[in-house]
């Protein structure tokens, strides 16, 4: 069992309670790292930001100083957007450090805006999260209050504001095109890229990034204590530390911040400080290890390392850091059918694959737990599994505009392929064998 | 009812302010509406296209769009029940069903007093926490059948309107802006006064 003794970077401050307050946050070390970035400049904050190599925490896991550096030099205005859209059924961690680190994300989005040299800043949180919502207002009230946002910053003669934004009520906003629609005021559909790169063509069309809350609650850590310390953490391919939210079937449901590479799914899923093993003393049926979106894994997978390429390679993703864990008593029809009953409620209806395809999946799926299902079924829901995702392969080969469509696939085609017999059970049984 | 009254037009032409074009502010000003009434009527998406220079069916294609706006009335109490994933593994299915009966309504439908809308939703990002529901998006983690009624009977009663305000108020908190600490660099869009 490995529990490594990495530092805390993002969560540190959870357990304080008067830390979503400025007057905590400040005694906590808090706004140095931005009087540090002010005093040097972009160009250093974001060569510290590369050597960090940190990887986007939202789902896609793109290094973040490599995304920065896609931006064209010299056009302006050029904004930053805050992802905090946070949806994806098993994740739970931004809304934890909104909640109560808000100050930390605050000075994230202050610095980074400084590195890119962005005009104006927006922080986009879903709609249902009003606690996200105060908290952040409050802190965004503090910091433009004490001169930390705002004209001429900390004297330093740079100035930017930020603003809050919310959501109202929509998955497919997490797609960072999406996002930058419905910022505009539209209905949250995905953008075809090309030519809709949010780095060249983004909100009003001019050059944004969009990064992800966890992302930017690192910027601070990492411009106090340098990207190679960062670096140093976790792996070279996965550095740092990252927030899992490990939920489902195990004694100590949580969100813990763990470093990346080192630690395995067996050591999250297991260790006493962390999921404490399967309840109930059970055994393991399956686990998703990265969001609904994700593929899933069983026994043979627990010892791989909580790394994006090892996950990669295995066949699935570490995507928003959401592992939900599966005991031997889960129907897994059951289980499948309401992932892909996610995915079809919150396809946006752009693309037709996406449009149809999920709600067929949704249909057939139904009819085989409620006990209606025919033994051809199965074929016709890997040839519309194979329609929205040609080959069924992993990464998914795209039919639609955004990802959402073909992560409808991973629930049903991998439940399928492990376990045939349970379908054929419940067609042979008319209905569900586990209730 | 319907359009936003005095205060609201205040605070909506702030809201515009802050962005470098105007319908940028269209959720925000959808929320405000909702807030106000408790829903968003026909009356108040007029006059939100009216601040924002938009035609009506603009303002109703992106409200359409959103499920947290509610197109007509609902109760007091918007009583949200998480049946997603995480949830369903530890009796998500059967807190939503015990709602059900202590409601006496089924997802969807309001009860006859109208103090509760009870509905079934997907993910609300406390999966580590499950089950969970959310009244008017206040979140009630890991609980317990007993708890959702206790819940509801102090509802009934009034009760806890301290932490759970009437459906359409999200957040009690707003940013402000002070024109003295206003950068204005954000582009395009920006009134002059706060440029």
């Amino acid at each position: 069992m490995t529990v490594t003794d990495a530092p805390k970077l993002i969560t540190a401050r959870f357990d304080q309670d008067d830390a979503y307050l400025l007057s905590g946050y400040e005694a906590s070390g808090g706004y140095k790292a931005l009087r540090k970035a002010l005093g040097s400049s972009p160009d250093a904050v974001m060569a510290e930001v590369k050597a960090a190599n940190i990887q986007g925490r939202g789902g896609a896991g793109f290094p973040a100083g490599t995304k920065w550096g896609f931006l064209p030099p010299d056009i302006s205005p050029r904004y930053l957007v805050v992802n905090g859209d946070e949806s994806e059924p098993g994740t739970y961690k931004d809304r934890l450090l909104l909640e109560r680190d808000p100050h930390q994300l605050i000075e994230g989005v202050l610095i980074a805006a400084f590195a890119i040299a962005a005009n104006q800043a927006f922080i986009y949180i879903r709609g249902e999260m009003p606690l996200a919502h105060e908290r952040v207002a409050n802190a965004l009230n503090e910091a433009y209050a004490a001169g930390y946002i705002g004209r001429d910053i900390m004297g330093s003669g740079w100035s930017i504001d930020v603003v809050l934004h919310w959501g109202a009520g929509a998955y497919i906003v997490g797609e960072e095109t999406a996002l930058i629609e419905s910022l505009e005021g539209n209905r949250g559909m995905p953008r075809l890229k090309p030519p809709f790169f949010p780095a060249v063509k983004g909100l009003y069309m001019q050059p944004t990034i969009v990064n992800n809350v966890e992302t930017l609650s690192n910027v601070p850590w990492i411009v106090n204590n340098g990207g190679a310390a960062f670096a140093a953490l976790g792996t070279e391919e996965s550095s740092g530390t990252r927030i899992f939210a490990l939920s489902g079937h195990v004694r100590r449901p949580g969100v813990y911040e763990v470093e990346m590479g080192k630690t395995t799914f067996r050591d999250l899923i297991e260790a006493p400080v962390y999921g404490g093993g399967i309840h109930h003393g059970r055994s393991l049926k399956a686990f998703i290890p990265g969001g609904a979106s994700a593929p899933w894994f069983y026994e043979e997978h627990l010892d791989l390392p909580l790394s994006k390429p090892a996950v990669d390679k295995a066949g699935s993703m570490l995507g928003s850091g959401a592992v939900v864990v599966m005991d031997e008593t889960t129907c897994p029809v059951r289980a499948a059918l309401r992932v892909v009953r996610f995915f079809a409620h919150e396809s946006c209806g752009k693309c037709t694959p996406c449009r149809e395809g999920t709600n067929w999946l949704e249909k057939i799926m139904h009819r085989i737990e409620e006990g209606t299902g025919r033994l051809d079924d199965l074929d016709l829901l890997l040839d519309v599994s194979d329609n929205l995702s040609p080959g069924i392969t992993w990464p998914p080969k795209q039919t639609t505009i955004c990802p959402l469509g073909p992560s409808a696939v991973s629930p049903v085609a991998s439940s399928i392929k492990r376990f045939r017999d349970d379908y054929l059970a419940h067609i042979d049984h008319g209905g569900c064998t586990y209730d | 009812m319907g359009r936003l009254n005095a205060n609201n037009v205040t605070l909506a032409r702030e809201i515009i302010s802050r962005y470098p074009r105007p319908k940028s502010a269209l959720i925000p000003l959808l929320h405000l509406a909702q807030e106000q009434d408790g829903w968003v009527s026909d009356e108040a998406m007029v006059h939100i296209a009216e601040l924002l220079s938009l035609t009506p069916s603009e303002v109703l294609g992106t409200c359409s769009f959103y499920e947290m706006f509610k197109r007509e009335p609902v109760g007091r109490n918007l009583v949200n029940v998480c049946t997603s994933i995480a949830c369903m593994l530890v009796g998500g299915d059967e807190l939503l069903e015990h709602c059900e009966k202590s409601l006496g309504v089924t997802p969807g439908a309001t009860t006859a007093d109208g103090a509760f809308t009870l509905n079934e939703v997907e993910c609300i990002a406390a999966c580590t926490e499950a089950p969970c529901l959310q009244v008017n998006y206040r979140y009630f983690h890991q609980i317990t059948h007993d708890e959702a009624d206790a819940l509801f009977a102090e509802l009934r009663a009034g009760g806890r309107s301290d932490e759970i305000p009437p459906h359409g108020t999200l957040t009690r908190v707003r940013q402000k802006i002070v024109s003295q600490r206003w950068a204005g660099r954000g582009g395009d869009g920006l009134p002059e006064e706060l440029g």
